[in-house]
């Protein structure tokens, strides 16, 4: 049984799909017929997308790859717990706790303020350098600290704008139930505040994803460097896009799963 | 005459520039409900505030069983375990159910698993289906009764209303004033601001009206509502009575 609205409505609906199918449809039969009318097309296909190439390459790279994993995941939990004390330091008021709020503040403006490769390159070499003995001199360790430093510090800034979106009335309320201040802040807001930049922090993680390659300029032999190992041996850049593809297969996953999340938690709560 | 409960005396408050309250002197004794009412702004909510600490008082004193909690610098905690606050706008935690908002403070402040307490006040004020649900799964009667029931759940002698009713649909305001009704009948001192004439004629021992940050007269609810005697007062109840 459909209504005259819901008839109405379906039928717009089959003619937008039908559209944007078509323009989709459009747009890349333009990009197949032009991009090879293209004078260096055919040259840059065999040095960027050589199918045997692409083949060859692949399990290494998959296999590089793992490093970045292994990178990223210990570096996840550091980030959190470093971001979350530092934010937690800002937002201290006790007279006490002073030092704390002035140290996060220069801490968030430091590594914020210092490009993250920069910041690879002069913890990943200058620590090393200060002549300490293995496995302290390890680019695995110095790089992880240099990510850790820059990520924490976005990190904080992101949860301490949580913090401070949940409305007043809240703590209001925790106060006068004669919660301390602590379990003001670790049962009413954090729970709420971390909530709520969820997706703020899952784009962090993705920008940190792809950033952990830069490691590769300090030694570690993972997916850029493996890739830029192969191209000087194959004289080919096939490889870098074979790495695209890889961190293209975790990204975007990663990305839309936080979506879900996002919504599920929503729906659970309405 | 017995002690009284709360007592306040000359108790001021600005924000800012601008001074809320102006030498305000109240009295409630124990068992006694007291019902603040005036126009918007003339302070209700701010005196009430003022009552449990949760704003400062910038001079004057407020006295709880004889005890002048207003002193700067007096803790507040077992104060606020004693008189219970209940807000127009809920102000639950939308991330806990009905049952862990009501069992945060006696588990972290008193040291105490109360479930079976607070299954028997669900129960009581007819919220027993809904005690696992969050609060965007309730009505807003409903929110505002788990309200109440968090406040009692720490085992309060003195009750603060600030207008709990004023942001409900008005279908779902008796529900909560019925519970109001059934609290009056435990004996509970009560402190409300209301826009609910009615309700306050019908269960209040005294009535203030508040204007300008004064309470400019009090009386028993017959004599207020019936014959005021200042101008302000007949004016403001002319105007909500219509």
């Amino acid at each position: 049984m459909s209504t005259r609205r819901a008839a109405y409505e379906a039928r717009q609906r089959r003619r937008a799909n039908l559209l944007a199918g078509a323009s989709t449809l459009v747009v890349l039969g333009l990009l197949v017929l032009l991009v090879p009318l293209a004078p260096g097309w055919a040259a840059v296909k065999s040095s960027f997308f050589d199918g045997e190439i692409f083949a060859r390459t692949f399990p290494d790279l998959a296999r590089a790859f793992l490093i970045n994993i292994a990178i990223f995941a210990w570096s996840v939990p550091l980030i959190m717990v470093l971001g979350l004390a530092i934010a937690l330091a800002r937002g201290a008021r006790a007279p006490v706790l002073f030092p704390m709020r002035i140290f996060g503040a220069i801490y968030v403006d430091l590594f914020r303020g210092i490009p993250v490769v920069l910041l690879v390159y002069l913890v990943g070499f200058g620590i090393p350098g200060l002549g300490l003995p293995r496995p302290w001199n390890s680019p695995y360790i110095w790089g992880t600290v240099a990510l850790v430093l820059t990520y924490s510090a976005y990190v904080a800034e992101v949860l301490r704008s949580g913090i401070e979106s949940i409305h007043a009335s809240q703590r209001n309320a925790a106060i006068c139930l004669g919660l301390s201040e602590r379990d003001t802040m670790r049962y009413v807001i954090l729970p709420q505040a971390i909530r709520r930049v969820v997706p703020a922090n899952m784009n962090m993680l993705v920008a940190l994803q792809k950033d952990v390659a830069l490691l590769s300029f300090i030694g570690p032999v993972e997916i850029l460097r493996q890739a830029g190992i192969f191209k000087s041996l194959l004289a080919n850049f096939t490889p870098y896009v074979v790495a695209a593809v890889i961190f293209l297969c975790v990204t975007v996953p990663a990305t839309r799963y936080a979506d879900y999340l996002m919504n599920r938690d929503r729906d659970a709560r309405t | 005459m017995p002690e009284p409960r709360l007592a306040l005396r000359g108790v001021t408050k600005s924000f800012g520039d601008v001074q809320v309250l102006h030498g305000i002197d109240l009295s409630v004794a124990p068992g006694e409900m007291v019902c603040l009412i005036g126009a918007s702004g003339s302070g209700k909510s701010t005196l009430l505030r003022c009552m449990n600490g949760l704003e400062p008082v910038d001079d004057g004193e407020v006295r709880l069983d004889g005890v002048d909690i207003a002193e700067p610098g007096f803790d507040l905690g077992p104060v606020r375990q004693q008189i219970g606050i209940v807000f127009q706008s809920f102000n639950l935690f939308p991330h806990m159910t009905a049952y862990d908002n009501v069992a945060l403070a006696p588990r972290r402040v008193l040291g105490e698993d109360a479930r079976v307490r607070i299954e028997e006040l669900f129960t009581r004020f007819g919220l027993a289906t809904h005690i696992s649900k969050y609060p965007d799964q309730l009505s807003g009667g409903q929110q505002q009764r788990v309200a109440v029931i968090r406040a009692l759940a720490m085992r309060p002698h003195t009750m603060l209303f600030d207008e709990i009713t004023s942001a409900l649909d008005p279908e779902l305001v008796g529900e909560v004033l019925d519970v109001l009704r059934q609290l009056r009948d435990d004996g509970m001192t009560m402190v409300l601001a209301t826009h609910e004439m009615g309700f306050a004629r019908e269960l209040a021992d005294r009535i203030c009206f508040m204007d300008k940050g004064v309470i400019a007269e009090e009386g028993s609810p017959d004599v207020i509502f019936s014959s005021p005697t200042r101008k302000r007062t007949k004016q403001f109840l002319a105007s909500v009575l219509r």
